[in-house]
């Protein structure tokens, strides 16, 4: 009699066992539409943080006249408004000796945004213009090096307007005419690289 | 007797005068002079001696209210005027005033006890001493004295087949309207009086006759063929304007002709803009100013400082040795913004703007002078309509209508984008024959002072001012001549229609 009462016991537990196990293991696993196991899914964030893109900047040649493109890695981001930040954050910081800065020092970007058109807007902070040299030739550097780094780099990008502190200006400097988002120019470029 | 025809005499003068007797005088009894002042009208009687017009002493000193002495001694005659002294002599040409020596046409002529002066002595001398000024007219025989207002007008009229053009040539330019009043228009200035040469109608169809109205005005009489009119004011010589108003004749359906495309006369069309060959009004601006110093040097020159020096000397150079008029856009160390710079020059219709500025770099060796001229490619499809502005006929104040030719403001400049490269082009050329250039020295850029510029303009870089050397230039009396001579060469030839003419858009040059 004990023992077919231990047996019972056991085989009650057993197949209580069974059932939490078929509950709450098997079936939900059975059910699982489309199982990702967490290994695979973090892999590729972690390849898009070092993912780069090659993004055509400009440069004060040596004897101040003209604009030397030069090929550097940014990194990639997405939509084409975070890729245009990268690329505007790359131009405007200061790129160490030999090269030559059209961006006033101390300079940055306070907000970047895109229309529906293809123009994209690039807002800088005032020393863009408090820090100028003046020169009207600079300050064709200072506008062309953010427009044609950013229309060269990404072709969905049609024309740039800068705004200063969020504002539309008429000029940076006194001379170049602002008031029109402006398209790709390469009247300044030196087409050979110099270094 | 002797004193009631005294009395009459200058009275028969006067009325000879307004009738128009003036021009065809005897040679013995040349008709009075009339001084007008706003107390009114006075005649003053000349006589003639070895061919010389002259005026009684006596008669100057009642109307000016002269004191006059004769030292019998030296034989010399002084006039008080205002406590200061006009010196006569007998057989002399010069007379002296306030100390000043000034010279007459003939010395002074004796009668008897009285002295006469050529009619040049008001001018000359008077004029000076008087106070206030004193204008002597030969030709409409008048002294204009203090501060009347009485511009000069001579008119012609020109047939043109269904139109006839009037035209008045007014100095100084004076204010004026011109309305219609039933069958006459009125011209009428803004004035204290007119000193008019009026034409004789050879247009009796459409103007049957021209003659003054009150002190101020003209009447134009129509004729039977009068359908409409238009009138515009042009620029005319030295600081006047000039009136064109052409009468439209009816049609036999009674509607107005329509205007022939070009004049059927060999006249010069009067509406055109200026023509060829003449240059009148320029326009300098001196770049930066007030708060905004432009470009500094290493040694803290300010660009906008160097700018009105140049500025300054060029006005001087242009105005002495061209005759144009010339404007600066600020005259001191002011604050103006880029738009009222190239107001300023449409307003007063300037025929070229040159604007002067200083270049800097962040590369201290950067060197030598540059010219600008506008690039339309940034402002796209509106640069091109605006280039091929459209005519509209717009009513104009006081009836008729007037072809105005309507172009956006901000893109006045692209119409004259040809003209602009032409007088770039010739300002390099001259330029380059005097200083260093930079190595590329001919650029197109949309730059805001030039766009909105209704005329031929360009942008003139002088040199580096980041550049040490360059800086020293700048602010140095030689280097601001050579772009002074530079720019004067530049402005003739480009006046004379020898600009240098387009080649290939000079895009990059190496060096």
């Amino acid at each position: 009699m004990t023992r077919r009462a231990l047996l019972a016991i056991v085989g009650f537990v057993g197949a209580a066992a069974l059932l939490w196990w078929s509950l709450f293991v098997a079936l939900p696993r059975w059910f699982r539409e489309d199982p990702v196991p967490p290994v695979t899914s973090a892999a590729p964030a972690a390849a898009a943080a070092q993912r780069k893109i090659t993004a055509t900047l400009f440069f004060i040649s040596e004897d101040g006249m003209s604009l030397v493109p030069v090929q550097r890695e940014v990194n990639f981001a997405e939509p084409a408004v975070e890729q245009a930040r990268q690329i505007v954050e790359a131009q405007i910081a200061p790129p160490g000796p030999p090269l030559g800065t059209a961006i006033p020092a101390a300079t940055k970007l306070r907000a970047i945004f895109l229309s529906d058109r293809g123009d994209l807007f690039v807002d800088l902070t005032a020393d863009v213009t408090a820090r100028h040299t003046g020169g009207a030739l600079d300050e064709l550097f200072t506008v062309y090096a953010i427009v044609n780094s950013l229309t060269v780099t990404l072709p969905a990008i049609a024309r740039v307007q800068i705004l200063v502190d969020g504002k539309e200006v008429d000029t940076l400097a006194g001379h170049v005419d602002l008031r029109n988002p402006l398209s790709k120019n390469l009247t300044w470029v030196k087409a050979d690289n110099p270094s | 007797m002797p004193t009631r025809l005294a009395r009459a005499l200058p009275v028969a003068l006067l009325v000879a005068l307004f009738t128009g007797a003036s021009a065809a005088q005897a040679p013995q009894s040349p008709a009075p002079y009339t001084v007008v002042s706003r107390d009114g009208r006075r005649p003053l009687p000349t006589r003639t001696f070895d061919g010389q017009e002259m005026f009684a002493v006596d008669d100057l000193a009642r109307l000016f209210t002269l004191s006059i002495k004769e030292d019998t001694i030296a034989g010399g005659l002084t006039i008080g005027v205002r406590g200061q002294s006009i010196l006569l002599s007998p057989n002399q040409e010069i007379a002296s005033v306030a100390g000043r020596l000034i010279s007459l046409p003939a010395p002074p002529a004796r009668d008897g006890g009285a002295w006469f002066v050529p009619v040049d002595f008001v001018s000359r001398a008077l004029g000076i001493v008087a106070g206030t000024p004193i204008e002597l007219r030969k030709p409409s025989r008048l002294i204009v004295t203090g501060d009347f207002r009485m511009p000069r007008v001579g008119g012609r009229i020109e047939p043109l087949g269904a139109i006839a053009r009037l035209t008045f040539d007014v100095a100084p330019s004076t204010p004026h309207t011109i309305a219609q009043d039933g069958n006459r228009l009125l011209l009428r200035f803004e004035a204290d009086a007119i000193d008019a040469a009026l034409p004789t109608t050879s247009a009796p169809e459409l103007i049957a006759a021209v003659r003054l109205e009150g002190t101020a005005g003209i009447s134009i009489e129509l004729g039977p063929r009068y359908a409409s009119f238009r009138a515009s004011d042009l620029p005319g010589d030295r600081g006047g304007v000039r009136i064109v108003i052409e009468i439209i004749a009816k049609t036999t359906e009674g509607t107005p002709a329509p205007i022939p495309p070009t004049a059927p006369t060999d006249t010069p069309p009067l509406l055109d803009l200026v023509p060829v060959g003449t240059l009148r009004t320029v326009v300098i601006d001196p770049g930066h100013g007030g708060a905004e110093d432009g470009a500094r040097g290493p040694s803290g020159t300010a660009e906008k400082a160097v700018t009105i020096q140049v500025a300054r000397r060029l006005k001087a150079a242009l105005e002495g040795r061209l005759g144009v008029r010339v404007i600066l856009t600020r005259e001191g160390d002011s604050a103006v913004g880029l738009d009222e710079r190239a107001a300023l020059a449409n307003n007063n219709k300037a025929d070229l703007f040159i604007s002067l500025h200083a270049n800097a770099s962040v590369r201290p060796a950067a060197a030598g002078a540059e010219v600008f001229y506008l690039s339309l490619e940034e402002y796209g499809d509106e640069a091109q309509r605006a280039a091929g502005g459209p005519r509209e006929a717009l009513p104009v104040f006081g009836g008729g209508v007037r072809d105005i030719e309507v172009v956006p403001w901000r893109m006045a400049q692209a119409k004259y984008i040809d003209q602009s490269g032409t007088f770039a082009r010739t300002v390099e050329a001259s330029l380059r024959s005097r200083l260093p250039m930079s190595p590329r020295a001919l650029m197109q850029a949309p730059f805001r002072v030039l766009v909105g510029a209704n005329m031929p303009a360009v942008l003139v870089e002088m040199g580096f001012m980041t550049n040490p050397a360059q800086e020293t230039q700048l602010a140095s009396e030689a280097y601001q001549t050579d772009v002074v001579e530079g720019l004067v060469e530049a402005v003739i030839q480009f006046r004379d229609g020898r600009g240098v003419p387009a080649p290939a858009p000079v895009q990059s040059e190496r060096r």
